[in-house]
């Protein structure tokens, strides 16, 4: 992280907060098309074809960087803008503020926090297994791969795992809620028939996308 | 009426405030907010105490000088007004009013409910204007304006500064004032010769003096008195964007 990029503008930092929020956002959509082979009764081998596939294909290696680098821009950015948010009112009001906005904006900074703790929650289960940081709860494959679907079976077999999970992604559907249309509303894109419909879509990209997930530790636990 | 008032006292911008409370009797409903604030420090006058320093002008709605926080929203407790345009009549019998200043690392407290909004003046300054050579007025058909363009650009020139939006932003965000400059000036042929050097300059002065980003939640809109949109938000970052590649 050099000078100019804590230089750069308020608007050119949320452009670039914006454009890999939106970037996040299809990943999430990719990986939940992964997850949802779980659901095939199939004792994980769809799961495992895809995983192996994500994990060998060098593009996909390659985008697997780019994802890391976009996610840690993305907290980093948050975190900075936050701060500065925060210096910008050092005396606060006594009276809190009543001004009719919508509830979740308010709060982004905090649904994000979650969202990250999860992530940390996820890596440690996942890829630092596959990194050999962790032991893996289930045996390797015989390749000498890890056998990431009996990962996640053994872990939504666990019920408080299943339930922390469930917690989780519903501050991540929290998070989405807002962010799809601010996203826009950060680029300039704003239409009076156009807008309307971006809130839709995202309202419903933020219920649909978390449902996805939810719905596999749910088959488990029910 | 009888009201509590409970009114953030500061003698000077360094020292250290603290709230005090008055209580006001048989206040008239007809009664402004400012005036009902007329009447308190009349009684504190001939009581011999330093009367609540508080920030008017116009009383009309249109200079943007009042600005106080009132219960926890800039402006009161009524949409789409400034203080002086709030009557007692929004408040019941018997109601505590909370006063307090503008809240923000720009506009520093400097007596009481009094603000500086200096910090204004200052993007302003950077670029809140348009460059014309002094001389006989042009002939007024000789540019002409489309007329979607004339009627966002008259809504943006509405702002008067009076600075809600950043009152009411959670992180003391100033983007709804600078987009309306920006869409108010930049929405007009004579002001599109220096559109570009206009956002990034006047962005660069919100940034430095200390105003927060804008997180989208809207609350400056919710507060404007006088009703500027966050589509000129959006205009502004569009443009900004622009500037910047080009």
């Amino acid at each position: 992280m050099n000078s100019s990029f804590l230089h750069f503008s308020s608007i050119t930092k949320k452009i670039w907060m914006a454009g890999l929020g939106l970037f996040l956002m299809t990943f999430l959509l990719v990986h939940l098309s992964i997850n949802l082979c779980l659901l095939r009764n199939d004792g994980g081998e769809w799961f495992r074809t895809a995983a192996h596939f994500m994990g060998t294909n060098y593009i996909i290696k390659g985008f697997e960087i780019v994802l890391f680098g976009g996610f840690i821009f993305h907290v980093l950015l948050g975190i900075i803008l936050q701060l500065k948010n925060w210096l910008s009112r050092p005396v606060r009001y006594r009276v809190t503020n009543k001004t009719p906005t919508p509830f979740l904006s308010k709060y982004m900074i905090y649904t994000g926090a979650v969202v990250l703790i999860f992530l940390v929650i996820h890596m440690f289960n996942f890829f630092f297994i596959k990194m050999g940081w962790v032991g893996s709860p289930v045996p390797f494959l015989q390749e000498g791969e890890p056998d990431f679907a009996g990962v996640a079976l053994y872990l939504f077999s666990q019920p408080a795992y299943s339930i922390v999970y469930i917690v989780l992604i519903i501050a991540l559907g929290f998070h989405l809620y807002h962010a799809f249309q601010a996203a826009f509303q950060t680029f300039g894109l704003d239409h009076k028939t156009y807008t309307p419909f971006i809130t839709r879509f995202g309202i419903c990209y933020a219920i649909i996308i978390p449902l996805g997930y939810i719905i596999i530790p749910l088959y488990f636990l029910i | 009426m009888n009201l509590t008032l409970k009114i953030w006292k500061q003698s000077g911008p360094k020292e250290k405030g603290k709230f005090v409370t008055y209580t006001l009797k048989e206040i008239s409903p007809n009664c402004s907010f400012l005036e009902m604030l007329d009447i308190l420090n009349e009684q504190l006058i001939n009581k011999g105490e330093e009367p609540v320093a508080f920030d008017h002008d116009c009383r009309e709605g249109i200079c943007g000088t009042c600005s106080l926080y009132i219960n926890g929203r800039p402006h009161g407790p009524d949409d789409a007004v400034t203080t002086c345009q709030l009557h007692m009549r929004k408040f019941k019998d018997g109601d505590t009013i909370i006063i307090e200043p503008w809240r923000a690392k720009p506009f520093p407290v400097v007596k009481d409910l009094i603000v500086d909004r200096s910090a204004f003046d200052k993007i302003i300054q950077e670029g809140g204007y348009i460059s014309v050579n002094t001389g006989g007025a042009a002939e007024a058909n000789s540019i002409l304006v489309s007329k979607p363009n004339a009627e966002l650009s008259m809504d943006a020139a509405a702002c008067i500064g009076c600075g809600a939006c950043v009152a009411a932003c959670k992180n003391a965000s100033a983007m709804l004032f600078v987009s309306a400059k920006v869409a108010h000036l930049g929405l007009l042929p004579q002001g599109r010769i220096e559109a570009k050097e206009r956002v990034k300059k006047m962005v660069a002065m919100m940034d430095a003096v200390g105003f927060g980003n804008c997180t989208n939640t809207y609350a400056c809109e919710a507060e404007c008195p006088k009703l500027i949109s966050r589509s000129n938000i959006a205009r502004m970052n569009r443009e900004f964007m622009c500037a910047k590649v080009s």
